[in-house]
């Protein structure tokens, strides 16, 4: 008997512990769509043809991923995969308000889009074993996939901070300004002890945190790279609140939605 | 009538080209996860490559579209029971990809008992398909297709693809 095969049935969770689940499935799925849909914003404006060709492939994975995510709420919850990710209103989507900035330039991109693989990257491996089958089969899928995003953004984490003046200039000012963001991304979740205690999550998303920034530690100090801040910024981690530029990008990925909910595509 | 055995239909299956590189199929491709006959019920499990594959219903389709007929109910579905990884293309797929100019994956680096963030060191290399050298350069860690690399050859001049090793 296969992995997937083998998964308890959903019921297995108290109502406690399963609003934990969505909460988690929601905030990743929402990460991966989100963050996808900036990234599509460089097809064709890209520094080079290749990051045309990098970026388009990146924001094609992350929405797959968010499509497999949200699939998987639908099946927990009831609904349709396509109704959760396009008919919502802003104020109704989960991601880290990390992936609230615009685009912005290309040392921006990079260093959010590092920021946030590694962040991920973490999450996944806390996630590689889940008991809940159907996420853990999701999730070994993502991580083989994942694994050419950490090397391409590590590669240009290494080029701009190594590069010219400029190039280093503009990636720590993107840095410093995203660290209090990025720390958001793996803020605890209500009820994440429980997803621990169900064998959901092998450690709380506190502990997943300090081992992504330990992981970071000899790198960043190698680039010579700003360091984390002690703590999240104030303010709301994942909204409800949202700025202009999130609000934008929705009225982007909705429009077609918003024009005909039964369009099939 | 004869009895359709499970034989039959890798048979079948081993007819479906993958959509995007025909000489390969999806047999070749490992992407056939599991079959099963019982009751005039004929089930097929497929791998999907990469989530976000935009080939993938098409696949689906086309596999149950050449097993239709078989059994009174057909029925071919995707499963992410277990992860569809590059290890699964298998050497008759291997040779058929550098035929048609694309270069096998290495092994994959990824299992689940290793930190992700350790594979930022690994480094895809790949031999070119046309002339065979390793003297080759990667161009960029993504292609046309999701499952695709960029690599240059130095030694025939020629940009080639690589599966990626997922």
């Amino acid at each position: 008997m296969t992995k997937g095969e083998s998964a308890a049935p959903v019921n297995q969770f108290d109502p406690e512990t399963r609003a934990a689940l969505t909460e988690l499935l929601l905030q990743m799925a929402d990460d991966e769509f989100v963050i996808g849909y900036w990234d599509s914003e460089w097809t064709g404006i890209a520094p080079i043809l290749e990051e045309d060709v990098a970026f388009a492939s990146l924001a094609q994975d992350e929405i797959g991923h968010a499509q497999a995510l949200y699939r998987l709420l639908a099946e927990l919850e009831g609904g349709d995969p396509d109704a959760i990710a396009f008919g919502r209103p802003p104020e109704g989507y989960r991601h880290a308000r990390l992936l609230d900035h615009p685009r912005t330039d290309w040392a921006f991109s990079v260093a959010r889009r590092f920021l946030y693989d590694t962040a991920d990257a973490a999450r996944l491996d806390a996630l590689a074993a889940s008991a809940y089958a159907p996420l853990a089969g999701v999730v070994a899928k993502m991580r083989r996939e994942e694994t050419y995003h950490l090397l391409h953004m590590h590669a240009w984490l290494d080029r701009l901070a190594t590069g010219g003046e400029e190039a280093r200039a503009r990636l720590v000012a993107a840095m410093e300004r995203l660290w209090p963001d990025a720390l958001c991304v793996l803020d605890g979740i209500e009820g994440d002890d429980l997803l621990v205690a169900a064998g959901v999550l092998a450690e709380p998303l506190a502990d997943v945190r300090r081992r992504w920034l330990a992981g970071l530690a000899p790198e960043l100090s190698r680039l010579g790279l700003p360091a984390p801040p002690a703590a999240v910024a104030a303010g709301a981690c994942r909204g409800p609140s949202r700025g202009d530029d999130f609000r934008w990008l929705w009225e982007q990925f909705t429009m077609v939605r918003r024009s005909d909910p039964e369009a099939v595509w | 009538m004869r009895t359709i055995t499970e034989a039959d239909v890798w048979t079948a299956l081993a007819e479906v080209p993958d959509p995007e590189i025909p000489a390969v199929s999806v047999v070749d491709l490992g992407l056939v996860h599991r079959v099963a006959m019982e009751d005039g019920r004929l089930r097929v499990d497929l791998l999907p490559t990469f989530v976000g594959c935009p080939a993938l219903e098409l696949i689906r389709s086309s596999v149950a579209e050449r097993l239709a007929g078989m059994a009174p109910v057909v029925d071919v579905e995707m499963t992410f029971a277990v992860p569809w990884t590059s290890d699964r293309i298998t050497a008759e797929g291997r040779r058929k990809l550098r035929e048609s100019g694309f270069a096998p994956p290495a092994p994959a680096a990824t299992d689940a008992a290793r930190p992700l963030f350790a594979t930022i060191q690994v480094r895809p290399t790949a031999a070119c398909p046309w002339c065979g050298s390793d003297d080759t350069t990667l161009e960029n860690l993504f292609g046309p297709t999701l499952c695709r690399t960029v690599f240059w050859c130095n030694r025939c001049r020629q940009a080639f693809e690589q599966f990626k090793a997922v």
